[in-house]
């Protein structure tokens, strides 16, 4: 049985594949540095590494849902606001 | 001191992230791949991009769904929450009456949720059921068959009927853990039965409040099978919620594009209140 019922495509083999690597490589930091490495954000909250990513992928769906539903479906423009966005969090969140 | 690391324990966990796998993260990648394509069935796709979820976002129809579904949450939580603390103030603390009470609160939550809509779809119907037809002798013009605003009259004190209960339980169980000393200083000080509440019982089931509001929110923002059996998400769609129309875009038209990337969008509402909600409440825990 071939896997043509999960209907496949290259970009969303690729997205799965950017979760992948961004898992693979918090383990691997994990495995480094244990602890996750908290610390207190600007949210006051404590977060570990694991968390500043989540926020960062949660974050960054609803920044694209939002440009989805409110301009247009180019999606060049909320890339460059996720990755913006993601290195604030991992900077100061 | 150094704490101890080992990661070897990682290994127990392979089993269950097989099981998650098979059950959630193929059927969610599924759904993903879903959401960027067309089909016409037999098993053949075609490359819709991200069109399906520009087509969801913009639509009235699911502007109307999510505004049905907040409506509905924020109603059963603004009276299920100060009720169920209300009734487990007046339950007994001792004696006997202790368990009779207790049972019979529990007894709707052992009903199975297909049941319990059908119970009341039965027990609201205006020409032969007990609560249709006591409100239509007193003069009322109830229909829920026909009228929105007594379908969700029904709706809301179906789930209010059902559910309660667990916010009758968890605060009672937060009531019963407060130390009788607090009490007889209260007593001591002259406070009355308001000031007792206020400064002594309700700082004291903050937690299982939190717990309670944070669990009754979830499970009325995912509610599917109690308002499907009462109402079918009628008249017309004024009862119809988000999980509704989901299953009627992907089961009733047959639209698998669309309903993938509602269903996605759904998910990362859920995903995000879940993710707010776990962080108030361990930010509670820990202050």
């Amino acid at each position: 049985m071939g896997l043509s019922w999960m209907a496949w495509t290259w970009p969303t083999a690729a997205f799965f594949i950017f979760i992948a690597c961004c898992l693979g490589t918090m383990t691997m930091l994990e495995l480094r540095n244990p602890g996750g490495a908290p610390r207190d954000g600007v949210l006051g909250l404590t977060t570990t590494r694991g968390d500043r990513l989540f926020i960062w992928l949660l974050g960054s769906a609803f920044i694209f849902l939002a440009w989805l539903g409110l301009v247009s479906t180019l999606l060049w423009a909320p890339l460059a606001i996720a990755i913006v966005y993601g290195v604030l969090v991992f900077r100061y969140v | 001191m150094n704490k101890l690391q080992n990661n070897k324990a990682w290994l127990f966990v392979l089993p269950v992230f097989a099981l998650v796998a098979f059950n959630a993260i193929i059927p969610l990648m599924t759904v993903v791949n879903y959401s960027v394509q067309e089909t016409f069935g037999n098993n053949e796709f075609f490359w819709a991009g991200v069109i399906w979820f520009q087509d969801i976002l913009q639509s009235e129809r699911f502007h109307a769904s999510l505004g049905r579904q907040a409506i509905f949450t924020a109603s059963i939580l603004a009276i299920e929450m100060p009720l169920g603390v209300a009734i487990a103030l007046t339950m007994p603390r001792k004696g006997p009456w202790v368990s009779v009470c207790l049972v019979l609160m529990a007894l709707p939550l052992l009903i199975p949720w297909n049941v319990v809509g059908a119970m009341w779809n039965i027990f609201a119907l205006p020409d032969i059921g007990f609560l249709g037809h006591m409100l239509n002798a007193i003069g009322f013009d109830f229909n829920f068959t026909r009228q929105p605003g007594d379908a969700w009259f029904t709706l809301i004190l179906m789930d209010v009927w059902h559910w309660t209960s667990l916010v009758v339980l968890l605060a009672y169980a937060g009531l019963s853990s407060i130390p009788d000393a607090y009490y007889q200083a209260a007593k001591i000080d002259g406070a009355g039965s308001w000031a007792i509440f206020r400064y002594i019982q309700l700082p004291k089931l903050s937690r299982v409040l939190t717990i309670a509001f944070l669990l009754r929110f979830m499970d009325s923002f995912m509610i599917y099978t109690e308002p499907f059996v009462l109402t079918g998400g009628g008249p017309g769609n004024s009862t119809t919620l988000l999980s509704i129309d989901l299953v009627k875009i992907a089961l009733g038209q047959f639209d698998l594009g669309p309903a993938a990337a509602m269903s996605l969008i759904y998910f990362l509402i859920i995903l995000l209140l879940s993710w707010v909600f776990y962080t108030v409440m361990t930010r509670n825990e820990e202050q």
